[in-house]
């Protein structure tokens, strides 16, 4: 029970056999109101359930073995574009400690492969058996898929991402720009290969998700796979305690505003990324990065795994570690709120001492600190770009010394 | 966040902490003991009053009358007691029969992991006796419960009252609960027997034959300890296993029918006292309230309601006390005081559930909420984070004195892999306090002329104590031995570390928190390796978890005014040690584990940053 609070009640493997068992009673998986999961999930357990362990071992070592892939490409990429800026002679002269070194670089992706694997989220995540194990494996592979240059591989699993859960839908963004920055094309509005380009890649995404969509509907030959799986996720009838901030919020509320707020707290996930894509036009793999964060925190039903995700490509950032400025608090209180969840979670359900409050407010401390780590790295990020541009040392108009200040 | 982002008001902060580090946290250390020293001066609490409606104004008058025929049946419980040399079954269930209850009886059996010399048992075989008074006009869906442990020789008068009730209310139409009159045999093993049973749970591995009736789900439940036919005061027990409390409501309770009936009443054995401003009487609030956290604090249920608690059922022991005063309540009284508690009870519709769950007494009437309690630990917690933060900052900025250029950039980044061997180390000896001295008990009574339970216990002692020799020992395995910056980041993750694990004992057993915090702080605060050796290994012994123990067993003692001498205190401290990890083996108590898996480790950690070469 204590597992299932961490990693949200409805994406567990007990949930999935319940709706096989129903579906090999001959009624819909979809009837009883405990099943969420879509149809392709049901076809590869039908095969796999006699080995889940590891079937959900196997998704995390895919996921591992993906991200350390994508990571090793993205590296050579990055040097590649720091030794042609070197050659150009487009970096200030006092800034030359802030340019990478293969030595450095050396190590990160296994670090990266590592930083997933041994994290006690995912182990949790295995442990418990969350289907979030096999979304985290496809979202890897889209990562490896589009730093590799391959638009339609991207793309499928992109839509096979999206089908899961819609979220990932606004991973489109990065994407597009990584591969049109790969392949020189530039990122104008008024160019005629931007847009040919866009409906190139929308036209495989759509494509992709529509035959995934009708081959659902075929392997159980109904429609009513859509509202209990998409409609689940956007209307948020559960109200399981989980460790993310719609719950409490849609416990209290009265019935007239739900739809309201509904939409408030469903647009904050996507509303980032048209902002965020501006800014980092020319770092989509951050950007990427930072999509998955606002994913994870602000998704209708999180779960650890989702975290620990990207909480892996941590290390490819090291580089940022100097100017990073909240690193400390926030460790602490991720890590002081990791050890807290489980002391309240038995203190609310099994002593009856403690109430629901106790256990929101972790939740609500989790979920700023982790806000806080990933503003600190786009700010620690920037920063970095900035002083790459305007020189290290800066020096105001009469020559004393000035400081950065984010306003 | 003005604080966060703005660099010159960050760097004057930070700098400022650093500066004033020692200081703030002598001042954090003394404001916080001084905060818990004031919890118990009367005008910072706050009076107890009853917090759910239903328990409110019922103008009932009890009318138990047979005070003196359960005295006689407590007598012939006696007799037969003696006669069959255990409990007297057969007697109990057909006394119950007569007075028109529902009896059933459950067996259970359990070896226990070595013998308990304070009971002398260790292979216990009993059976418990239960009788269901049905509702008269309810349905079956609720109960409550009044036990009363049956012990060798004392609390027949107990037995006595219990059934005398049981015939008395069996005569009333006012029920709307269930009431189950229950004698469990062996007292806390047959409460825990007859709890797993009823509620269908097999936490602790022991045999009992399931239960043929059942009540419905259990509100509250009174056990009672009656020894004498006249008493001169009751004493409200409340602490429970894991140091959990019942419900605030019950207390006040028993404490408003106290003052209905005119019965002294007392809580930890002392009565109240009103002269608050007097150094006496603040001094005797104290010692109330210091015996409630002691007693919280070893996390054993000190009574026969302290198993209830953990299955959300709200759990009091009163016992009946006769000392030398001269007013003498009798058993008519007592059962009237009882009746009108329970159809108190009777009027409840929701569990208790209005008042704290969180709590300390430093008098029956005056209590100390955990919203006034918790900033005196919130502040010794304090002292380790600015600690943290302290060697936070001395570890990010670059050493002054450098050999060269790629060496400085190579120190700069704190190797979080270094603290590993440490961190596993001392992990590895926690397990082994742990489980070695349950596991090798037979092998340590072969060759050593010790009985079952000194064997468990010296062997614990034996462990604790090798785990001192460790620092000489594993400094080969060390990797990052040598640098200064090697036991900062030591010494940083294991004081944050020591944080987390304070900060989740204290939410679930505050006072064991607060202890474990008043003697660990300081250490992790302090210890360096460029302190003086001697004098410093010295104190971090003494202040080790189990020296805190063995000065908690003298001082208990003190507070009850039954101060022991050196060896008496000694072998008391054994039995404590024995009885801390029965406690764990027969009832899920989590002391022990989290002295030996977590505390203990992590102070070893302590003491390897002091012998750091």
């Amino acid at each position: 029970m204590l597992k299932l609070s961490l990693v949200t009640c409805c994406f567990v493997l007990s949930v999935v056999i319940e709706g096989l068992a129903l579906l090999d009673l001959g009624v819909s998986p979809y009837s009883g109101d405990v099943f969420h999961e879509t149809p392709l999930i049901i076809y590869l357990f039908h095969f796999v359930v006699d080995y889940a362990e590891i079937t959900f071992m196997l998704a995390d070592v895919i996921t591992a073995v993906a991200l350390y892939l994508a990571v090793k490409d993205y590296n050579k990429q990055v040097f590649r574009k720091q030794k042609f800026a070197l050659e150009a002679d487009r970096y200030p002269l006092d800034c030359l400690e802030l340019i990478r070194s293969p030595k450095e670089m050396y190590y990160i992706p296994l670090k990266v492969a590592m930083f997933y694997l041994l994290n006690p989220f995912t182990i949790l995540s295995c442990v418990a058996k969350s289907t979030c194990g096999l979304n985290n494996a496809v979202i890897a592979l889209f990562i490896l898929s589009t730093i590799k240059g391959n638009v339609l591989l991207s793309a499928i699993f992109l839509s096979l991402a999206t089908y899961q859960s819609i979220y990932p839908l606004t991973l489109c963004a990065p994407a597009l720009l990584y591969l049109m920055q790969r392949q020189y094309i530039p990122v104008n509005f008024r160019r005629a290969s931007f847009w040919w380009f866009i409906v190139q890649y929308a036209f495989m995404y759509l494509g992709s998700l529509f035959v995934i969509i009708c081959l659902s509907f075929f392997l159980l030959g109904s429609w009513d796979y859509l509202p209990s799986v998409y409609g689940f996720i956007l209307s948020v009838p559960d109200l399981t305690p989980n460790i993310g901030l719609f719950w409490y919020f849609f416990a209290e509320m009265f019935e007239h505003f739900r739809l309201f707020f509904l939409c408030v707290f469903q647009i904050n996930v996507f509303f980032y990324t048209i902002p965020l894509s501006i800014k980092l036009k020319e770092h989509p793999v951050f950007l990427i990065f930072m999509q998955l964060a606002v994913i994870s925190i602000f998704k209708s039903y999180p779960t650890v795994g989702d975290i620990a995700l990207y909480l892996a490509f941590l290390p490819v950032w090291s580089h940022l570690h100097r100017f990073l400025r909240n690193i400390f608090l926030v460790s602490c209180v991720l890590l002081a709120c990791s050890a807290l969840f489980p002391v309240l979670w038995h203190l609310w359900i099994y002593a009856g001492s403690a109430n629901s409050n106790f256990y929101y407010a972790i939740t609500l401390l989790f979920n700023v600190a982790q806000i806080l780590l990933v503003s600190d790295y786009f700010y620690a990020f920037l920063r970095r770009e900035h002083h790459l541009t305007y020189g290290l040392y800066l020096k105001r108009k009469d020559g004393s010394e000035a400081t950065l200040v984010l306003k | 966040m003005g604080l966060l982002s703005d660099p010159n008001r960050r760097r004057a902060l930070i700098s400022l902490l650093t500066r004033l580090n020692t200081p703030i946290c002598l001042v954090c250390y003394m404001a916080g003991v001084a905060w818990f020293m004031g919890l118990a001066f009367e005008p910072f609490t706050l009076r107890t009053y009853m917090s759910e409606n239903a328990m409110g104004s019922t103008m009932v008058e009890e009318r138990f009358p047979a005070g003196e025929r359960a005295l006689a049946t407590g007598r012939e419980f006696a007799a037969h007691k003696k006669k069959v040399g255990g409990m007297p079954v057969d007697w109990l269930v057909k006394t119950m029969q007569a007075r028109g209850l529902e009896v059933f009886t459950q067996s259970f059996s359990r070896t226990l992991p070595f013998p308990d010399e304070n009971k002398e048992r260790y292979m216990v075989k009993g059976t418990n006796v239960y009788g269901i008074l049905r509702a008269p006009r309810a349905p079956r869906t609720e109960a409550l419960v009044l036990s009363a442990p049956c012990s060798p020789g004392d609390n027949n008068q107990a037995v006595g009252l219990l059934l005398g009730l049981a015939q008395y209310f069996r005569n009333q139409i006012y029920w709307a609960k269930d009431i189950i009159f229950l004698v469990n045999e062996h007292d806390l093993i047959g409460m825990q027997a007859w709890l797993e049973g009823y509620h269908h749970t097999n936490t602790t591995g022991m045999d009992w034959s399931p239960l043929q009736g059942r009540g419905g789900s259990i509100q509250a439940a009174l056990s009672l300890e009656l020894s004498s036919d006249v008493i001169t005061s009751l004493d409200l027990v409340l602490e429970g296993l894991n140091g959990q409390l019942p419900n605030l409501d019950l207390a006040n309770l028993f404490y408003a029918f106290c003052q209905k009936i005119g019965v002294l009443c007392t809580i930890q054995g002392k009565l109240q006292r009103n002269d608050w401003d007097s150094v006496s009487g603040y001094s005797h609030a104290v010692q109330t309230m210091m015996l409630m956290v002691m007693k919280q604090a070893s996390g054993r249920p000190w009574g026969d309601h302290g198993l209830f608690l953990r299955y959300h059922i709200e759990a009091a022991t009163i016992k009946g006390i006769n000392s030398f005063r001269q007013y003498k309540t009798d058993a008519t009284t007592i059962g009237r005081l009882l009746e009108g508690m329970y159809r108190k009870l009777n009027n409840l519709l929701e569990r208790l559930h209005q008042s704290y769950f969180f709590y300390l007494m430093p008098s029956l009437s005056h209590f100390v909420s955990i919203g006034y309690y918790m900033p005196a630990f919130g502040l010794l917690t304090v002292i380790l984070l600015l600690r943290a933060l302290d060697l936070w900052v001395q570890l990010a900025t670059p050493p002054t004195r450098t050999e060269d250029g790629v060496a400085d950039i190579e120190q700069s980044s704190p190797g979080v892999l270094s603290v590993l061997t440490p961190l596993v180390i001392s992990h590895l000896t926690g397990v082994a306090l742990y489980t070695l001295p349950i596991r090798f008990q037979e092998m340590a009574v072969e060759h050593f002329p010790v009985s079952e339970t000194e064997a468990v216990v010296l062997t614990a002692i034996a462990v604790y104590t090798a785990g001192l020799a460790l620092p000489h020992n594993t400094h080969r395995f060390l990797s990052g031995e040598g640098t200064e910056q090697g036991w900062r980041v030591l010494k940083l993750v294991a004081v944050l570390y020591l944080a987390v694990l304070l900060g989740c004992t204290a939410l679930i057993n505050f006072s064991l928190g607060f202890i474990l915090a008043l003697t660990l702080v300081p250490v992790a605060a302090f210890v360096t390796p460029h302190i003086p050796k001697v004098l410093s290994a010295f104190i971090l012994v003494i202040l080790s978890p189990a020296c805190t123990l063995l000065f908690s067993v003298f001082f208990f003692q003190e507070l009850q005014e039954m101060p022991v001498s050196f060896q008496d205190g000694w072998l008391l401290y054994l039995s404590v040690i024995s009885q801390g990890i029965l406690d764990h083996f027969l009832y899920g108590s989590l002391v022990y584990p989290l002295i030996a898996l977590l505390v203990y480790p992590c102070w070893l950690l302590f003491w390897n940053i002091l012998f750091w070469k």
